[in-house]
């Protein structure tokens, strides 16, 4: 390994690619930037559009944890530092080309696929993803003609972690709460037109495994016009497990037995329960074969202890007749490019501390490294660490910075003799105004665009106005 | 008033514009920072304050890697307000800005100061039970204010989640919570 001797290239410091717009991204390259003031970081997104699940996967409620954006649009802004939308890595340019024009390429795509619940009946009319179901009211291009039929009165969530919970509340939620926000129109139009009064969220294991955070339970117990609809017998022997919790956990089972107690106005429209040791087994299709009408579950019981509590099947059954079924059971990471490792168990990219196993100059970070669990900050913390990793690496001379690299140049240069049609930061902040644009004509915080197409369109205005 | 200061104001009072426009009940979350007998929120207490120059009181940030950052600051000034204003070398604070939508700006008091804090709200314990490394003596930066009677107080910023660091300590109680 040579030891960079960086005086031919001292013009040119350390080019490093990320692949990614996301967090996991963009906290990546902000870390770079700011511990090597002479790397340039450029950023490959396959979306016209960046930021990732902070555009596509926080609630429309939830504002404030899209002020990370103000932070993300400063990174990208940086003189060192560039944004490439509109580019497929993996199928518009290779990992090995990237990594023949880069110093290092960091692997930042977080996880585009979901867990399947592996049952029969899960491709019936009326089943959908979590994530395909939040791509949907977020604007997910690809969700955009997702029209989940939200005719019937009872629907029920597989999962109960936060974004089983963020469904819930969606289609639980007074549409006043949701006109003023980024949620599209035409969700907030099918939401307005919703028959949907009950909502069940169903988890293998106990309320003491619960996976969601007091926040969000919390948002479901203050929701106006609905009541929460519990089964006592769900929470046998938990009041005397509550004095050994550690504080978290504690006040969020007390908030979940006040909703046991309490239950909530009787005249309330709507309600929603909690449904614990159920396990989905199978989607019954309706009389007619062509659409899901209920889910049938296994009940279980609990084995071991602490952490470690598996469920465990009693042999027992439960049927529950709904007409929408949305399994939020965990994203999933998919392989990337052949070029590199990956794990199809864990669904991960193989890596120590960041650095992809066997493949030197190629790291990870977010979701593709870790699993796709965690809130924002955990990705940050993340990201930081993966970045620190790579400087070390750069300073340690396992990186050779001597050799030149052309970065975005080649890059750009190869996309451009394929055809690909790429998206710079200045003309997302173009697609941004009009969005905000459009919102506010509907006196919504934004209306977003849903086709890739009539994004590249008004980045396309912005190019001819200028050039 | 110090240039500093309104320069920070009016960047702040630009990011909570633009950020306001896109983000309509972001204002929920802001502090309520009762100095005397006015109460103000963030941003404009920033311009205020800075008019009545008495109002500095010294704090004292234990910096993660050991390092004491001293500052003196204005009594009303939230303490994220106080790291983002001062600049100080404090990383990786204040993701959400101050909305009550993450557990970044944790902050460790003295047991004697913490005890002289307002209430603590069920939201910010909420999001306080997320923080890594919580304590008895833990509260989030953006929801405590400065006031005279905290003046000296020590802070202590407490470690984040880090795989990279060679010594991983003490396992924190509570796991990250899962999405």
């Amino acid at each position: 390994m040579l030891t960079g001797v960086r005086g031919l290239s001292s013009s040119s410091g350390p080019r490093v690619c990320i692949v990614g717009g996301g967090p996991a991204g963009f906290y990546t390259a902000q870390q770079l930037l700011k511990a090597r003031q002479d790397a340039a970081v450029d950023i490959y997104e396959r979306l016209p559009v960046p930021f990732g699940l902070v555009r596509f996967g926080v609630a429309p409620d939830h504002p404030e944890v899209k002020n990370v954006i103000n932070t993300f649009t400063q990174t990208a802004q940086h003189e060192r530092c560039s944004f490439h939308g509109n580019v497929n890595v993996g199928k518009d340019v290779t990992i090995d080309e990237l990594r023949q024009a880069y110093h290092a390429v960091v692997l930042s795509y977080g996880a585009e696929g979901n867990r399947s619940m592996g049952i029969p009946g899960e491709d019936l009319p009326g089943v959908f993803s979590a994530k395909d179901f939040v791509g949907w009211y977020n604007g997910l291009p690809s969700n955009k003609e997702l029209h989940p039929d939200l005719s019937f009165e009872t629907a029920v969530i597989l999962g109960q972690g936060n974004v089983a919970l963020d469904v819930a509340r969606i289609l639980l939620a007074p549409v006043e709460m949701l006109k003023e926000t980024d949620i599209t129109q035409n969700a907030l139009e099918a939401l307005a037109g919703s028959k949907v009064r009950r909502v069940l969220i169903v988890g293998r294991r106990g309320p003491l495994q619960i996976a969601c955070t007091i926040k969000e339970l919390r948002e479901m117990v203050n929701l106006p016009n609905t009541r929460a609809d519990m089964l006592p017998a769900d929470f046998e022997g938990i009041a005397e497990a509550l004095k050994d919790l550690p504080r978290p956990r504690k006040r969020l089972t007390e908030l979940m037995m006040k909703a046991v107690k309490e239950g909530g106005d009787d005249k309330a429209e709507k309600c929603w329960g909690l449904r614990f040791f159920r396990s989905p087994v199978e989607v019954l299709a309706g009389a007619d074969e062509k659409r899901a009408a209920g889910i049938r579950l296994a009940l279980n019981k609990l084995e071991g202890s602490g952490e470690s509590v598996r469920a465990e099947v009693t042999g027992q059954l439960e049927d529950v007749d709904c007409g929408l079924i949305i399994s939020s059971i965990g994203y999933k990471s998919i392989p990337i490019d052949p070029a590199v490792p990956f794990d199809p168990r864990r669904a991960i990219v193989p890596n120590e501390m960041g650095r992809v196993q066997d493949t030197a100059g190629l790291y990870c970070s977010g979701w593709v490294k870790r699993g796709p669990t965690g809130v924002i900050a955990t990705t940050m913390n993340d990201s930081f660490d993966t970045a620190r990793v790579l400087i070390q690496d750069m300073e340690a001379g396992k990186l050779d910075l001597s050799v030149n690299k052309p970065g975005a140049q080649a890059i750009t240069a190869l996309l451009q003799t394929r055809g690909v049609r790429m998206v710079l930061f200045s003309q997302w902040e173009k697609i941004n105004a009009e969005e905000e644009k459009r919102g506010k004509s509907l006196g919504k915080a934004r209306e977003k665009l849903l086709d890739v197409d009539e994004m590249l369109k008004i980045r396309n205005v912005f190019i001819s106005i200028f050039f | 008033m110090s240039a500093c200061a309104l320069r920070v104001f009016l960047q702040r009072a630009a990011v909570t514009r633009k950020a306001a426009h896109q983000t309509f009940s972001q204002t929920r979350a802001f502090p309520q920072c009762v100095t005397g007998s006015y109460t103000h929120s963030r941003g404009i207490n920033t311009l205020t304050n800075s008019l009545r120059a008495e109002e500095k009181v010294t704090v004292h940030f234990l910096n993660r890697d050991g390092k004491r950052i001293s500052v003196k600051a204005l009594t009303g000034e939230s303490l994220l307000d106080i790291v983002v204003n001062n600049d100080l070398d404090i990383l990786d604070i204040g993701a959400c800005e101050g909305t009550l939508a993450c557990s970044t700006c944790h902050l460790i008091f003295e047991e004697a100061v913490y005890k002289k804090l307002g209430r603590i709200s069920d939201e910010e314990m909420d999001m306080l039970d997320l923080a890594y490394g919580l304590t008895d003596t833990s509260r989030l930066g953006c929801q405590v204010c400065l006031r005279k009677d905290l003046d000296g107080m020590i802070l202590h910023v407490p470690d984040v989640i880090s795989d990279a660091r060679v010594d991983s300590e003490k396992e924190s109680s509570t796991a990250p919570p899962k999405v």
